[in-house]
């Protein structure tokens, strides 16, 4: 811009006339070379103002493309397809003895009165393939639905009892209008017979579609009808305690040290780069570190939630550490010196004073740390957290999975019916996720003073 | 379970120990504090704390020396068994022995030798968990009885607290030396004995990647390529992409929040930019494998390209969607960093608002620009979900974006996920290549940090 007013003025001494011009002429010019470059000059002005909104506009409709993707591809995940029919429990083929023993209620052959009760609904199916389809419509879930209706209550043997089970994924996802009947049927998992099946049974009144409360209860499953995040959530559950209860002390000790007491050394300095280094480091490394250090050298259980929770403790522990160190700091030093001259040692004052004042923000920063861990998935790969866990696990020791790595297993399966799961599964995983950023918040604009 | 028994002893004892030494205290002045050194807690808190810390101490030697020294005994009993075995018949061995000891399914007809041998394994465990117990409460209630005994009215206990508490606090700061240790050990070591097999020429600068170890010797291509350029490469292409969108995008994100928008827009905009850092990143991997993966074949289809259905493009796009915050977040502060009289210096010559911001505040704050474009690329080099669910398998050696690539971080989840056998280079390749990512990263943010604070107080 001065170049263009530098040449301008230069380019009329030499072409406008041989002797110099008074200061008015002068100024003239230059006026006259800065209102010609005015109008490009705000273009360009307006255009980069728009490169910005549109920077800001792209973010903003990435987010809106990724949040309206994933509820749209999870909503339906909520809703499930039941059937409600009769099966009759003839007692020679349950419990041929009459002994009520659990052992033999447990191992007895539940396929066969469901099949004798589709046969019935059905009678009209002959042939081996097309019985085999007609039972493929029911989640093979039903058997084990009936057996512990049965387990629970013997008495019902030899009666005719209502039981509600399943559709299978397949049939589900028709239902939902996923799988289209207008499209080929070599294209689409249900063949024509066993939507004709369904349509018969829905006719008769006999399929339900409810809210799908077995997504929340249980475990992991191969049938997408069966699968839930119960078992994932429990996971995260044992493994977000023992982070928290390692990381937790382990930071705040630390950074009440190194704000505190610590002296200016090497040792100090040290300790210092290494936090700052080790909050850069890629989370997969710190899987290596776990596969090699506690799984390998320190002989931990594979897949527990306690070596998870271990692995994820130092992989927050940098980021509350400086949280705290940041807390710690914007204490002002009045306070320390009031409680030092009452006579208070350091470590009264520090912990009497200085640290209550600095909670909510040590606070703030464990839940943003914690949130960081419970949606990581990379250094758990490494640990084995990926295993095909059916059980609930009950303790810190068994084997289990976490929600981040339950999204990852399903998003791997080919059924459509998982890739509905994956997201709602991600849903929930996201408002665990909201609700703890929106805590840290809170905590943040309510207790946090300025001084 | 034992163990979770005796460790609420030790703590609940350790209680106990508290109360005891506070009312001995109070005792020993017949109930006047101020005739104390210290306050009557702290006599609780000194004898508590020496009771507890070296039995805990010795709870978390014992248990986590406890596994190998008992697999080491039982596998010398039954050494007579395990000749000419090789080392996974013997872990194998190992395994079957201890889970018939748990009573599980076991991979083989248990033989009266294995029984045995599951038997002594039992026994011994149980010995070994009864004599952790009885030492460790021994060794409480010695300790506690010593302290007990120790106090009166001129014990110094809040200096000896305090000095307990001091010391607690500097093992607290050394974990994480202690962390950045156990990493640069752990890699070093599996990586020189991944050297040992293969040499570090070949992985350095060979051009090809296969690593499946052939199950047996005799096999075709037994050995398996290690040559991780492909893979180097890879990275490179799919951060360079991500960088593509996520450095203008981000900068100019930063620019507008800190220059343009008003405190309303502000309050918007950094809140969604804060959401776009927080969604995990497995999410960023299903959308891009879901939706963005299919949305660019589509595409490629209708004008003719052929695009790989886990094209580099996909991964690296959604990746620098992923980064952008982290861009703008870091740019932001710099920019506002640059002292204002330095805006208006440039408004008083008549610049607008763009000219002062092209030509004033971003070669002020290039510096500090440099070092956050650095650590993104440094977080994108790491970043690990994306493009294990998005990005190929294959290493191909390419530059297109079209085709499939592969990542360091891919081939370290591939090569270390499922079953494996610890010693086999396959496994060790992924540490090789975990030290890769460490050092380049290291790197990456030594050179950041360096950058940012060597320019910065220029303008201070």
């Amino acid at each position: 811009m001065t170049d263009t007013t530098m040449n301008g003025a230069s380019h009329n001494q030499t072409n406008a006339s041989p002797k110099p011009k008074s200061q008015g002429q002068r100024q003239a010019a230059a006026m006259a070379a800065v209102q010609k470059g005015l109008k490009k000059r705000y273009a360009a002005e307006r255009r980069f103002q728009a490169y910005g909104i549109a920077a800001i506009a792209f973010a903003a409709a990435c987010l809106i493309l990724l949040f309206s993707t994933i509820i749209g591809k999870g909503i339906p995940a909520f809703t499930k397809t039941d059937i409600v029919f009769e099966v009759t429990l003839f007692p020679q083929d349950i419990d041929p003895t009459g002994e009520r023993d659990p052992q033999v209620l447990s191992t007895a052959d539940y396929r066969k009165p469901i099949r004798q009760a589709f046969g019935d609904l059905f009678p009209d199916v002959t042939g081996r393939s097309d019985k085999r389809k007609l039972h493929a419509i029911i989640s093979p879930g039903a058997v084990f639905t009936l057996r512990d209706m049965v387990m629970s209550n013997p008495d019902l043997i030899g009666q005719r009892v209502t039981i509600t089970v399943p559709m299978s994924d397949d049939i589900d996802q028709f239902n939902k209008g996923h799988i289209l009947q207008e499209s080929p049927e070599s294209e689409r998992r249900v063949s024509d017979k066993q939507i004709a099946w369904f349509e018969r049974l829905e006719s008769r009144g006999m399929i339900e579609t409810s809210f799908n409360t077995t997504f929340f209860t249980a475990g992991d499953s191969r049938e997408p009808e069966l699968a839930g995040i119960w078992g994932a959530l429990t996971g995260s559950f044992f493994t977000m305690i023992v982070t928290l209860i390692l990381s937790f002390p382990l930071a705040v000790g630390a950074a009440i040290y190194l704000e505190e007491f610590a002296p200016k050394n090497k040792l100090t300095a040290f300790i210092e780069v290494n936090i700052n280094n080790l909050a850069a480091v890629p989370s997969i490394v710190y899987g290596l570190l776990g596969l090699a250090v506690f799984l390998t050298f320190f002989g931990l259980p594979r897949s527990a939630p306690l070596v998870g929770g271990m692995v994820l403790s130092l992989m927050t522990l940098p980021t509350i550490i400086i949280a705290s160190r940041a807390a710690l700091k914007a204490v002002p030093p009045s306070i320390r010196e009031a409680a030092l001259g009452m006579g208070a040692s350091r470590v009264q004052c520090v912990f009497h004073h200085v640290l209550p004042l600095a909670m909510p923000g040590i606070l703030t920063g464990t839940i943003i740390g914690m949130a960081q861990a419970l949606g990581e998935t990379a250094p758990l790969l490494m640990i084995g957290m990926v295993a095909f866990v059916v059980d609930i696990p009950g303790s810190i020791t068994d084997p289990a999975t976490v929600m981040p790595v339950q999204i990852y297993l399903w998003s791997d399966s080919p059924e459509r019916a998982f890739t509905e799961r994956t997201s709602a599964a991600i849903m929930v995983l996201l408002s665990f996720l909201i609700m703890m950023n929106a805590l840290a918040v809170i905590l943040r604009k309510r207790f946090e003073r300025k001084w | 379970m034992s163990m979770w028994v005796l460790l609420f002893t030790l703590i609940a004892l350790s209680i106990v120990g508290f109360y005891m030494g506070k009312r001995r205290a109070i005792a020993s002045v017949d109930g006047h504090a101020g005739l104390l050194h210290s306050r009557p807690n702290y006599y609780g808190y000194y004898v508590a704390l020496w009771c507890t810390l070296p039995a805990l101490l010795v709870f978390a030697i014992w248990s986590s020396a406890d596994g190998s020294i008992v697999d080491g005994m039982i596998m010398a009993q039954v050494a007579d068994l395990t000749v000419g075995m090789s080392v996974a018949e013997i872990s194998l061995m190992l395994n079957d022995i201890q889970n018939l000891a748990d009573a599980n399914v076991i991979s083989r007809e248990a033989s009266p030798e294995l029984q045995q041998a599951a038997n002594t394994y039992a026994q011994m465990r149980l010995n070994s968990q009864l004599a952790m117990a009885v030492v460790c409460l021994s060794l409480l209630i010695a300790v506690a009885f010593f302290t007990y005994k120790r106090i009166n009215p001129d014990l110094r206990s809040r200096n000896s607290v305090e000095r307990i508490v001091r010391g607690l606090m500097i093992v607290c700061s050394i974990v994480a030396i202690l962390t950045t240790i156990g990493i640069v050990m752990s890699l070093m070591f599996e990586s020189a004995r991944f050297f040992g097999k293969v040499p570090p020429m070949d992985f350095l600068f060979g051009t090809e990647w296969s690593p499946q170890t052939a199950l047996r010797e005799d096999q075709v291509a037994s050995g398996g390529l290690f040559g991780a350029i492909p893979l180097f490469a890879g990275t490179m292409l799919i951060s360079l992409i991500a960088m593509c969108v996520a450095a203008p995008v981000g900068l100019m994100a930063a620019i507008y929040m800190s220059e343009y928008a008003s405190p309303k827009v502000r309050a918007i905009a950094k809140p969604l930019l804060e959401i776009l850092a927080g969604v995990p990143t497995v999410v960023y991997g299903f959308f891009a494998a879901l939706t963005v993966a299919p949305f660019f074949r589509n595409l490629g289809d209708n004008v003719g390209l052929d695009v790989s259905s886990e094209s580099a493009l996909a991964a690296g796009a959604v990746m620098g969607i992923m980064i952008i915050p982290f861009v703008s977040s870091l740019s932001d502060d710099v920019i506002s960093a640059v002292p204002q009289s330095m805006r208006e210096g440039s408004y008083g010559l008549g610049a607008t608002k763009s000219e002062t911001i092209t030509k004033v505040l971003l070669p002020a704050a290039l510096p500090g620009i440099v070092g956050s474009l650095l650590l993104a690329v440094s977080r994108a080099i790491g970043e690990t979900m994306i493009v294990v669910m998005a990005a190929g398998l294959a290493a191909n050696l390419t530059a297109n974006p079209l085709e499939a690539v592969t990542t360091v971080t891919v081939q370290i989840v591939t090569l270390l996920v499922g079953d494996q056998e610890f010693d086999s280079a396959k496994t060790l390749a992924a540490f090789a290549l975990g030290l890769m990512l460490f050092c380049v990263t290291l790197c990456l943010n030594f050179i950041a940090l360096y950058v940012v604070n060597k320019y910065r107080e220029q303008y201070d």
